[in-house]
């Protein structure tokens, strides 16, 4: 069935070339292991500044809530472009993620600041509409100016062995996109091995997709950094085979500095550096940035300052 | 909004990112200028030292004794006086010091761990994280059988031997140590040990934990010093030689004892295959292939040195593996982020750069990753040959080192002949998603130790031994026990 999948001018058929001939499996104990060895990297001085404010550059600055509103979207907005009021050398955030509603008054709020708006899109966080209510949601977001759309996979069809189904469901979701960047969650919480999560992010970059994600962050378990280093080993193996550069996405769960650090060092030493650039690898995330912001006065001030220092937004 | 909340000219990315130095401090080790030899539960002054140095730079660390023959007979007579006393103990009482032993290891742990890999040359990481964890864990088992031998083996009454001669290696000098003691002590036996030359410190430093936990004296003896001091421990009046090191050595040892009715373990050298299978988790059996052969610079008995790759998938294999190369961090030893880090010994460094002259001379293909090797000290870059035939000295060979060879199979039939086709069969590895063949392998590979899908993973209550001329006899469990008892 994979055979059957049309060839995309961006994609490319599966099963893939003769070199890799099957999708490959993940070994659990020995993905975890190698995770948990990377995690051990110590980054100081320097190094650490510059992890930092990377993580920033590539943060999604995220809020989807059913209590949005434009007010707390414009909140949002101004400390994605401007994360530290009292430092102006500290960088925007890459994006602010939102739901199709709040798509206008963020493009409003951020118009000339060069932070892009992504919207969630294909009835999030489920995905279980009919196709064509999928397609709909996308294509209005992308009418209200979202530069990026990060759309839920069926996880349904997934399960059950439908493949194609979800292949074609992000190929049409792609083309509705037209210009605007195609995020693909696969959320892995749902998928339960890491067999699935290679197999998602396989379909999902054959399909077309510009980035893969591991979540929407509604379900507990969201991006852990085994499966991210699943992902990362699927994109490079695309890359190996293609030339094609695809994205990869956590989202959930990335709180502190330490943690994001250590995503970025996995990227870093899976990936190399050309995928350190928000052009390539983001970061969903909300409280995230305050905690980044703290680290940087720190290494700036030598303290640590109380939390009442930094916005909430 | 204002002006000043736009941010129009989003400065780029800056490239490039190293990281910073991030050394353990050696501040928490304390290190005499001169050491003597431990016996007796007293530093005895020796007539000969030695000048003990870190491969990473060359300088020296302390100046160790030599001991002459009359040292080591003098050990072994005050371990024989012991073991009157040590044998009577009740096995809770001998378990008890075993158990602090074990805390007292874990506690000081940093300690060790800087020391270890300081006069080792081992990268911190993993003497902080499988050496001494690993260490402490062995007293922690074998201090459990203590009072439990007759339960162990039942019917059999066991009993100590007397006094064991305990000869260890330089590549994990405290592990080994561990490895060597615990079971010894905990059968009722008492020791003398002799530390290999270039790495004497963590022992010495351990006769301070003996201390601690006032292990009472005579039990545990020290003697450093060369092959001489080895040699000399093998002929004194021991009732057990167990001996860790190169094959070479080992059947001196052997030819020695013939006859003398002396027992003996042996643990020598290896050549193990690692064989990889088309339907592997391939990044995953990439990882075990790195860990294999480049953990602890390759100085692993069991390591992984030849790698047998299906031939459908070489290529792949082949790719990632060197792509995999290219991220290893070489350099200090006491970096935290460093992933191999310096050859143990100058004999050493000279021993592997000859086999790896053979390797080209012979017409392998060599590969390694660009990387920059301090200036001083000992050190050799993550190599891998391939286009190796089974005939090439690399194949045959214990290198010691972090060489890699690359030979191909096509059927596990013939993955099994290639793997067995060697002097030696300490370890194996075997990477396929199909749990049959897993155990269809491990019946027909003539090793001491199949690894599944990992590779140089240990656990004291795990046996490890080789056939062949790897050795005999098993440390590691209760098979562990079984080379320090009598049984009636």
């Amino acid at each position: 069935m994979m055979a059957q999948a049309p060839v995309l001018p961006r994609g490319f058929e599966l099963p893939l070339k003769q070199r890799l001939p099957r999708i490959g499996s993940i070994d659990q104990v020995a993905v975890e292991q190698r995770a948990a060895e990377l995690a051990k990297r110590s980054i100081k001085k320097d190094a650490k500044v510059w992890a930092l404010e990377l993580a920033l550059r590539c943060c999604d600055l995220t809020t989807l809530e059913g209590q949005d509103t434009p007010g707390k979207v414009a909140a949002l907005c101004s400390k994605a472009i401007r994360p530290d009021p009292s430092d102006p050398n500290v960088p925007s955030v890459a994006a602010v993620c939102v739901y199709p509603n709040l798509i206008t008054p963020a493009k409003e709020r951020l118009a000339g600041s060069g932070v892009k708006v992504a919207s969630v899109a294909t009835y999030f966080p489920s995905g279980q509409a009919p196709l064509d209510v999928k397609l709909r949601d996308v294509e209005d977001a992308v009418a209200m100016g979202a530069d990026e759309i990060d759309m839920v996979i069926d996880r349904g069809a997934f399960l059950s062995g439908r493949y194609a189904k979800v292949f074609d469901e992000i190929v049409k979701v792609k083309e509705a996109c037209g210009a605007a960047h195609l995020k693909v969650i696969l959320e892995v919480a749902e998928l339960g091995t890491y067999d699935n999560v290679r197999r998602a992010s396989l379909l999902a970059m054959a399909a077309g997709g510009d980035f893969i994600k591991t979540s929407t962050g509604k379900l507990p378990g969201a991006a852990t950094l085994p499966v991210q280093l699943v992902m990362l080993e699927a994109i490079r193996d695309v890359h190996a085979e293609t030339g094609r550069k695809v994205g990869m996405k956590p989202a959930g769960g990335i709180r502190t500095s330490k943690n994001a650090i250590q995503y970025l060092v996995q990227v870093h030493e899976t990936l190399g550096p050309d995928w350190l650039t928000p052009d390539l690898y983001r970061i969903g995330a909300s409280s995230l940035v305050n905690d980044i912001l703290m680290q940087l006065r720190k290494e700036k001030t030598g303290a640590y300052q109380s939390k009442d220092y930094f916005t909430n937004d | 909004m204002t002006e000043l909340d736009k941010r129009q000219d989003r400065s780029p990315v800056p490239q490039g990112w190293t990281y910073a130095p991030a050394p353990e401090s050696t501040d928490v080790v304390r290190l005499q200028d001169r050491y003597g030899l431990y016996i007796g539960g007293e530093w005895l002054a020796a007539k000969e030292h030695f000048t003990t140095i870190s491969p990473r730079d060359e300088a020296p660390l302390a100046e160790v004794a030599q001991a002459s023959e009359a040292d080591v007979h003098k050990a072994v007579a005050v371990a024989r006086d012991a073991f009157q006393s040590w044998s009577k103990l009740p096995g809770s009482e001998r378990a008890k010091y075993m158990f602090r032993i074990a805390r007292i290891l874990a506690e000081r742990s940093r300690e060790f761990a800087v020391l270890e890999s300081l006069n080792g040359g081992k990268p911190i990481k993993e003497s902080r994280d499988v050496d001494l964890p690993l260490a402490a864990a062995h007293f922690f088992y074998y201090a459990g059988w203590a009072d439990k031998l007759e339960y162990a083996f039942p019917n059999r009454t066991p009993k100590a031997l007397g006094v064991a001669g305990q000869i260890i290696p330089w590549n994990f000098p405290l592990l080994m140590l561990s490895w060597k003691i615990a079971p010894a002590l905990a059968a009722g036996n008492t020791v003398v040990l002799k530390p290999a030359e270039t790495t004497p410190l963590t022992a010495l430093l351990f006769c301070d934990v003996l201390r601690q936990a006032e292990l009472p004296p005579g039990v545990v003896n020290i003697v450093t010093g060369d092959g001489s001091t080895g040699a000399a421990l093998v002929d004194a009046d021991v009732d057990k030689i167990a001996f860790t090191g190169s094959t070479e050595v080992g059947k001196a040892i052997q030819r020695r004892l013939a006859g003398t009715g002396k027992k003996l373990t042996l643990e020598l050298g290896g050549k193990a295959a690692n064989i990889v299978f088309d339907d592997c988790a391939i990044d995953q059996a990439v990882e075990g292939i790195v860990n294999g052969i480049y953990f602890n610079q390759g100085h692993v008995c069991c390591a992984g040195s030849r790698l047998l790759v299906q031939e459908s998938i070489y290529e792949p294999v082949v790719e990632k593996l060197k792509q995999r190369m290219a991220t290893l961090r070489v350099g200090d030893p006491l970096d935290k982020n460093t992933d191999v880090g310096a050859i143990n010994s100058r004999e050493q460094l000279e021993r592997i750069e000859e086999l790896v002259a053979a390797g080209k001379e012979e017409g392998a293909e060599i590969y390694q990753p660009p990387c920059k090797l301090p200036e001083k000290g000992y050190w050799f870059a993550p190599t891998v040959f391939t286009n190796v035939a089974q005939s090439y000295r690399i194949a045959q060979e214990e290198i010691f080192g972090p060489v890699l060879s690359v030979l191909t199979f096509r059927t596990p039939d013939e993955a099994v002949e290639k793997a067995n086709n060697t002097p030696y069969g300490l370890s194996a590895g075997v990477w396929t998603e199909k749990g049959s063949r897993i155990l269809w392998m491990a019946q027909h590979l003539r090793a001491g130790v199949v690894w599944a899908n990992t590779f140089n993973r240990f656990d004291p209550t795990s046996p490890f031994g080789g056939y062949k001329e790897s050795g005999f006899g098993r440390e590691g469990g209760l098979h562990g026990m079984e080379p320090y008892l009598d049984f009636e």
